[in-house]
């Protein structure tokens, strides 16, 4: 087989997988921040907790209830999504009319409690996950061996984010959305319930970030700072992109996992902070960010 | 960005042009109490205690001029905080600088690494701005987790010697080290209050209230917010240092986002965008802590449901709830 | 009863009042932009609302759709009390509304701004016939909505509430900034929207487009209707009007 730059392709393309694996999660996650920012104003902070909650909600169906993985990545959004429903209804809906920041300290503090909630009850350790049977084992392709979960996890993300476009994107209710985004004064004066997709729209972000939950369990443990340090990731993801682009949050996303991946192959010590360093460079280029509208 | 710290008391409250003599005298009766209660505090309080409450007073004073003066919402003071504590231990225990040499160099890592940040930040506004401070403290985390020769990694840096002020009065007795804080801070303070209301404390305002006017009248907004960003990430450089003397230790923690967040707190409950506010959160928080010390994780869960309840219920904060009741500004 | 309130229109028949202000107040923040207006509209009636800039025509129509902060006093469409309801409501009602600038969405196509507005009653013209009335809307159905030309967009504008069912239409100021042979067809439109029975309320500034549609014409000053005029009776107070309007 041959090598590059040094590198067994083995090695290569292992990590050019895991690369993926976290631009799933960078996607996902950076697609529920913009469909929230854009209808509430608000970054949600507490986007990596919901994310953890997803990964315990499937952890909990399985040992407590014997649900197995398929539903729970069925449930566990649900469930995600409708604490978010009550989220919006009781606390973020009676601080719209003031300043967007306090959403993003609100939504902080949600994010302390439901860490440090799941932190004392299940500790820091992190509790394990199994791969569903299916999906156990994998693939000798010749340049690489293929996990099929790993498999999995890139092509579930891709169609989630996809079907998430096309529905903003190509559907009527993708439509009210949009309208409402850019004028919800007159989206409501056709008669068009605003307030209930204000809602909708912040259980739907937050419970993409519990699906991702749920992909992310089997891989990383199930563990209640899981989320903690990826939103900050996120965030960087986010000012990269821009928010103003459905496809250009997933895009943005996928290739900054990739980037990473490869910074961990040539130069792993830059891998913790090349999403960082990439953004300091595109604030120096680009400052609305590669997708953005000027803010 | 609507300035979040006008959004209860109202704005021309807040502004310095607007300040009479009677506020003014007022502030200056306050100024004169606080000095008051600084010399009092050693007698009747732990002086370890005091002497924290006022490095996180100073380290939330230093955010709050950033938020309530220029109208910026950072997420990464901690970096701050963190990267002058490591720099004065470092230069304290390593290089035998004495305290307030180590003090000062921290003090001035922190200006440089804020100009550094602060130029890229300021490139975005409201959300973004917060985002991007947030993602780039991380990195100066990263940088201290990957650097243990500097840092001393997960153990941070131990025994940080307290040293001999000026090379002649020896620190190591808690309440000698207690008048130097104490002095630390009320010239934070006093500084502080000078640039509020100085001609550029003026512009300032101006910028945050109202970017494309104060950019029409021929203002150039971003060096005044870099100015802002510079003046408080050094505060908080103070801040950091101080502590790591007192203390005798810098680790992980004062760089971790969680700092910055506890800054955030602090300001919230004392009162965004007031004056003495800070103070009065940090106070509050520091308590806290220390009584609920003996709760663990939970700390995290109560500081989360303080934010909570401020956010819902309480937005201008102890100090702003007293300057609406008083129709001053404090 | 409100239903069988009738108005007394000078020099016509009197027909169902179908939309009544009464003591119309409304803030924007701190600011009292409208001081008590009173006005009244018949089915089918074609009423405009003239005045100077600022002097709160379009504040009216938007008190009207509850598009606005505060708003005190008395709206009542189709024997109805609307004032504390939420806008959505009111357009559930019957109402439609073209805002000043249009409100044509751009991060929507022409189809998806045309297909919005819900359905709020039966009755509505179909898509087939609102082609048939701004044929050149048919012909960019995929465009972005604001790469319209700026007639087209009006006409996108009006189009879209024509579908819902709507029987009372509040256009803002459907003739700004547009050419003279676009302001033809808007006009048209508005008479034959007259004639299939629509009641239409029209903000302008322009009265001599208004004097071509209208049946009657209120001059809102201040935040206050100071005077009505019907059109037949346009000319013979020519002066008054200018006077009024500052021309």
């Amino acid at each position: 087989m041959f090598e590059f730059l040094g590198i067994p392709p083995q090695a290569l393309f292992g990590q050019v997988l895991l690369g993926l694996i976290n631009g799933s999660f960078y996607a996902i996650l950076s697609l529920g921040l913009a469909v929230i920012f854009g209808l509430l104003n608000i970054i949600n902070f507490s986007h990596g907790a919901q994310y953890m909650m997803g990964a315990f909600v499937a952890w909990m169906c399985l040992n407590y209830l014997g649900i197995n993985y398929w539903a729970a990545l069925l449930i566990a959004p649900l469930i995600v999504g409708f604490t978010g429903v009550a989220i919006e209804r009781l606390l973020l809906k009676r601080i719209a009319h003031v300043d967007h920041l306090y959403g993003l300290l609100l939504t902080f503090g949600l994010a302390l409690i439901i860490q440090g909630l799941f932190r004392n009850s299940y500790g820091s350790s992190g509790l394990p996950y199994q791969i569903p049977d299916e999906l156990r084992g994998g693939q000798n392709l010749g340049f690489m061996f293929l996990p099929y979960y790993r498999g999995w996890v890139v092509v579930a993300s891709l169609v989630v984010c996809l079907s998430t476009w096309f529905l903003i994107e190509k559907t009527k209710l993708g439509a009210y959305l949009r309208a409402a985004t850019e004028n919800p004064t007159l989206t409501q004066a056709f008669g068009i319930n605003v307030p209930l997709m204000v809602t909708l729209t912040y259980g739907f972000g937050v419970a993409l970030a519990g699906f991702a939950g749920v992909l992310a369990a089997p891989i990383y443990s199930v563990n209640p700072n899981m989320g903690a340090d990826l939103i900050i990731v996120v965030f960087a993801v986010v000012v990269i992109g821009g928010m103003g682009s459905i496809l250009g949050a997933i895009v943005t996303g996928f290739s900054l996992g990739l980037i990473e991946g490869l910074t961990k192959v040539f130069y792993p010590e830059a891998s913790a902070t090349v999403i960082f360093i990439i953004m300091v460079l595109v604030l120096l280029v680009r400052p609305a960010g590669l997708f953005g509208r000027a803010a | 960005m609507a300035d979040i710290a006008a959004t209860d008391v109202p704005t021309a409250a807040l502004l310095p042009g607007e300040t009479d003599k009677a506020t003014l005298r007022l502030h200056r009766a306050i100024m004169i109490g606080i000095a008051i209660a600084l010399v009092i505090a050693p007698f009747v309080a732990y002086p370890v205690f005091v002497m924290k409450v006022l490095c996180f007073a100073l380290f939330a004073l230093a955010f709050n001029l950033l938020l309530g003066y220029g109208g910026l919402l950072s997420f990464g003071h901690a970096a701050y905080f963190g990267m002058a504590s490591y720099v004065c231990a470092f230069t304290a225990k390593n290089w035998g600088l004495t305290p307030e040499l180590a003090i000062l160099l921290g003090t001035s890592v922190a200006a440089a690494l804020g100009a550094l940040i602060g130029a890229l930040a300021i490139r975005r506004q409201g959300i973004y701005f917060t985002m991007i401070t947030l993602a780039l403290a991380q990195m100066a985390f990263f940088f201290s987790l990957q650097t243990p020769r500097f840092t001393g990694g997960e153990d941070g840096i131990q025994a940080v010697p307290r040293g001999r002020l000026f090379g002649l009065i020896d620190l190591s007795d808690d309440r000698t080290l207690y008048w130097l804080v104490a002095a630390i801070f009320m010239a934070g303070l006093l500084a502080m209050y000078r640039i509020i209301h100085s001609p550029f404390g003026q512009v300032c305002k101006a910028i945050r209230d109202n970017e494309p006017r104060a950019i029409s009248l021929g203002y150039r907004a971003n060096q005044y917010k870099l100015a802002v960003f510079v003046l408080s990430a050094s505060l908080a450089g103070l801040a950091g240092s101080t502590k790591a003397i007192v203390f005798q230790l810098a680790s992980l923690t004062d760089v971790h986002w969680s700092m910055s967040g506890e800054v955030v707190l602090m300001t919230l409950v004392g009162g965004l965008g007031t004056v003495f506010g800070p103070i009065a959160g940090a106070l509050v928080i520091v308590s806290m802590q220390n009584y609920l010390a003996s709760l663990g994780a939970w700390v995290t869960v109560v500081q989360g449901v303080i934010f909570v309840i401020c956010v819902m219920t309480f937005r201008e904060g102890i100090v702003g709830v007293i300057a609406n009741r008083i129709k001053r500004p404090l | 009863m409100a239903t069988e309130a009738v108005l007394e229109r000078p020099g016509g028949a009197a027909t169902k009042s179908l939309l009544q202000v009464r003591e119309l107040e409304a803030w924007y923040g701190e600011s009292h932009v409208l001081h008590g207006i009173d006005l009244e509209v018949g089915e089918g009636e074609v009423v405009t609302l003239l005045g100077r800039n600022g002097a709160g025509k379009t504040t009216t129509l938007k008190s009207m759709m509850g598009v606005i902060g505060k708003r005190k006093g008395s709206v009542s469409f189709a024997g109805e009390e609307t004032i504390q309801l939420p806008s959505r409501a009111i357009a559930r009602l019957g109402i439609g509304y073209v805002p000043e600038e249009r409100g044509i969405f751009s991060s929507l196509s022409v189809e998806e701004n045309l297909m919005l507005p819900p359905q709020v009653k039966p009755g509505g013209l179909s898509v087939q016939q609102i082609f048939e009335l701004f044929p050149n809307i048919k012909e960019r159905l995929s465009s972005q909505g604001t790469k319209l030309s700026g007639g087209e967009q009006q006409m996108l504008a009006i189009g879209r509430i024509l579908r819902t069912g709507a029987n009372l239409l509040l256009l803002d100021e459907p003739t700004e900034g547009l050419a003279p042979v676009i302001i033809d067809q808007i006009g048209a439109t508005i008479r034959m929207l007259k004639s299939r029975g629509f009641t239409i309320v029209l903000v302008e500034q322009n009265f001599r487009f208004a004097q071509t549609v209208a049946d009657r014409h209120y001059v809102v000053e201040q935040g206050r209707v100071i005077d009505m005029i019907a059109n037949a009776e346009l000319d013979a107070n020519i002066d008054k009007l200018h006077r009024y309007l500052g021309v």
